[in-house]
């Protein structure tokens, strides 16, 4: 059988989504970045939502998200983005509401904005992608840096003594009474990619029934941050974030009886 | 049941980061020679032994593959 | 039919207003001298009977994020503070300002710097006007004189915020928002539908329908020559507010010897000290800006023609005057008298600076 006859329509498998726009993504070649808008942007389409479904872009390297989405999207303040979005369900609230942040912009200078908006259980869903790393700023320490990992202002590796240890923002949302649905993913493997997607779906759905906010992690990489390869970075990655941040559901809905 | 499956690569916005192959099960392909006009060596169809899995094309941060397979 | 008239703090005036103006949500941290106006909102719970959104943030930098997400979906959002309060805002005010939106702000002052005293200034007079956030942006600033203003100007402030997608700012301070006034109250406009703000305001975020491309708030621009071209266009617009959106008033300035020039509170005792002033044969008159950007630049430059001197009178250690100076000139010498940090000048050491001008 030869490459003309099996490409025809009925034979498609997979194509990319048109919930994304034709831009090309600024990110760094392998970046996960890429991965985590393609999966949101398939949950959007295959939800049909489009129309329905407004993001909030943060400061950090997917500060141009708003590039890649059809879907109507407002760039926030460095970590503001869970006031800007609770504003937007509270006034839309039938209405789609995520918002998607680094780590940087997520766990350090957002932080009580972050804590706040899981504790008032706003009906939004929260994707966060952590790198380890400012990948923006050209690969400084982030509160999720892991010990002893070096990063232009750890040069010698994050010295827990000095600078305390990560800090595991996702096990601590989950403490919070208004976290609905916590969950830990990556998305460097095929495998891991359609559980992510997965975790995205259901995160989504669950806005529909109104019982707060559901947080959906990427441990993710950062190639250029880390000064690897994309596919050495993926194995980095595996090996050294992976114990730190174990993969799996972190809080998940109890089952209604 | 058997399947056989191609490609269609958008060339021109591969990065050539390679993490799609990765996770190829029949490693049919592979970063090719040839550079695309943003100076990335993009990915290639290597061996004609496709399954049409879309191992490649879920893993692809910019989405540049689309899959298609048929029964055989 | 008479309009309902109540007695009302300022504060309450400001919370009323926006009940009955038709604004979708309010965002707000408590500080005193202000806390009323979130107190009412809570007491008077408008949700079930307009749909307005009243909520507590966890600081003001949360409440004016959530107002700027109010406002990129084109809501009638505001929000209030005092001065350290105000000052945790300016970020997202550049940030409002940057993405051109409409929002509406209202800082009642206290005396700083710092934690300062809780008691009334007008010493915010430069963050406002001059742009205390980062970038050239300009905030539209009215300057309530009264209890009635206070409510006048939320809806009036949420006219000027959508006519010019700009955030507005009501400076007032805490002797207006202590004080009690008769008010004179409207009927309740309807908030507007999602279908109108939808045909009105097509950069709104909305939902991305399959007839237009996705709308995008931003005040990014990596490119400098188009970020550029931004500043251009906010410069243009901010031209078009000052030809058309300057209010003042003036009082007894056809025959004065001396203008007094005096916003707010401020303006209220001046008031006074014209008649104490007249009593005793001086001639003076005042002249009160109602927006102070845009600022009454012309009016106080024909007025300086025929007067012998100029004294602002402010909370402050002489802010305005800077600009009253720039309108001037060296056309006739312009003082300054100010209290600050709280205090609030009797009339009667106001008639002195006069006397000894
Ligand atoms: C108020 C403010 N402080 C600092 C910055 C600079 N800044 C931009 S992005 C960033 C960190 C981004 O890191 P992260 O959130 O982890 O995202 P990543 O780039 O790694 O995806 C910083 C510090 C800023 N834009 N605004
Ligand atoms: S700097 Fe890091 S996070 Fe940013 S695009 Fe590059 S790889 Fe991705
Ligand atoms: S579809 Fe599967 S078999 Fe074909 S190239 Fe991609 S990963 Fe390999
Ligand atoms: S993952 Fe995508 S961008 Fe990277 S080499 Fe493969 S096809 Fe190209």
């Amino acid at each position: 059988m030869t490459r003309e006859e099996i490409i025809k329509p009925e034979n498609l498998v997979y194509r990319r989504t048109p919930v994304l726009t034709d831009n090309v993504m600024h990110y760094c070649p392998g970046c996960g970045h890429g991965t985590v808008h393609r999966l949101i942007a398939e949950v959007i389409e295959e939800m049909g939502i489009q129309d329905k479904t407004i993001g909030v872009a943060p400061v950090g390297c997917s500060v141009l998200a708003y590039n890649y989405f059809d879907v109507d999207f407002v760039e926030a303040a460095h970590g503001r983005a869970p006031a800007v979005a609770t504003a937007i369900k509270r006034l839309h609230q039938n209405h789609f509401v995520f918002t998607y942040q680094g780590d940087g912009d997520l766990a350090a200078i957002g932080t009580g904005e972050t804590i706040h908006a899981c504790n008032r259980g706003e009906n939004i869903v929260i994707i966060f992608v952590n790198n380890g790393i400012y990948g923006m700023t050209g690969g400084q320490m982030a509160p999720t840096t892991l010990p002893n990992m070096k990063t232009s202002t750890s040069p010698y590796g994050r010295d827990v003594e000095v600078m305390g240890p990560p800090l595991k923002i996702t096990e601590l949302v989950a403490q919070l009474p208004g976290t609905y649905y916590v969950t830990r993913q990556a998305v460097y493997t095929p495998a891991l990619v359609r559980k992510a997607k997965k975790a995205i779906r259901q995160a989504f759905e669950n806005q529909k029934l109104n019982k707060g906010v559901s947080f959906v992690e990427i441990v993710s990489n950062c190639n250029s941050g880390w000064k690897l390869t994309p596919v050495k970075s993926n194995e980095w990655l595996e090996e050294n974030m992976l114990p730190f941040y174990p993969l799996g559901d972190i809080k998940v809905p109890a089952k209604e009886v | 049941m058997a399947f056989k499956g191609t490609l269609i690569i958008d060339t021109e916005k591969c990065k050539g980061c390679g993490v799609c192959i990765i996770g190829c099960p029949q490693k049919c392909i592979a970063l090719g020679k040839k550079v695309n006009k943003k100076g990335y060596n993009h990915l290639e169809i290597i061996e004609d032994t496709c399954i049409g899995c879309a191992n490649c094309a879920v893993v692809c941060p910019d989405g540049v593959i689309e899959v298609y397979k048929v029964k055989v | 039919m008479a309009k309902e008239i109540r007695l009302m703090k300022g504060n309450e005036a400001v919370a009323e207003g926006a009940i009955r103006c038709g604004c979708d949500g309010y965002f707000g941290y408590p500080i005193t001298p202000q806390s009323e106006i979130l107190e009412y909102l809570t007491v008077q719970n408008p949700y079930p009977k307009t749909g307005m959104v009243v909520l507590q943030a966890e600081s003001e930098t949360a409440s004016i994020n959530m107002v700027y997400g109010g406002a990129a979906c084109a809501k009638k959002v505001m929000t209030s503070s005092s001065s350290p309060g105000i000052s945790l805002m300016q970020e997202g005010l550049s940030y409002i300002a940057g993405a051109e939106l409409p929002a509406l702000c209202v800082n009642v002052v206290r005396g700083g710097p710092g934690l300062g005293t809780i008691q009334p200034s007008q010493a915010d007079y430069f963050q406002t006007v001059k742009g205390g956030g980062h970038g050239d942006y300009k905030l539209i600033t009215l300057a309530p004189a009264s209890v009635q203003e206070m409510y006048d100007f939320v809806g009036l402030g949420f006219d000027l915020a959508f006519k010019y997608r700009n955030p507005v700012m009501i400076l007032s301070d805490g002797l207006i928002g202590q004080v009690m006034e008769k008010v004179e109250i409207d009927d309740y406009t309807p908030r507007w539908t999602d279908e109108y703000i939808a045909e009105k305001f097509p950069w709104a975020m909305i939902g991305k329908p399959a007839s237009r491309g996705h709308n995008i708030v931003t005040s990014l621009e990596l490119d400098s020559a188009k970020q550029e071209q931004v500043n251009l266009r906010l410069q243009a617009k901010y031209k078009v507010c000052e030809e058309n959106e300057v209010r003042y008033e003036t009082f007894q300035v056809e025959d004065a010897d001396i203008l007094l020039v005096a916003y707010g509170s401020s303006a209220r005792i001046s008031q006074k000290v014209i008649e104490l002033c007249r009593a005793q044969g001086l001639k003076v008159g005042l002249l009160r800006p109602i927006t102070l950007w845009p600022f009454p630049t012309k009016a106080i430059n024909e007025i300086s023609k025929h007067v012998k001197g100029i004294l602002t009178v402010e909370m402050s250690a002489g802010q305005m005057v800077e600009d009253v100076r720039l309108a001037v000139g060296c056309a006739v010498p312009v003082k300054h008298y100010g209290r600050f940090g709280g205090i609030i000048p009797t009339p009667t050491e106001i008639v002195e600076a006069i006397k000894t001008f």
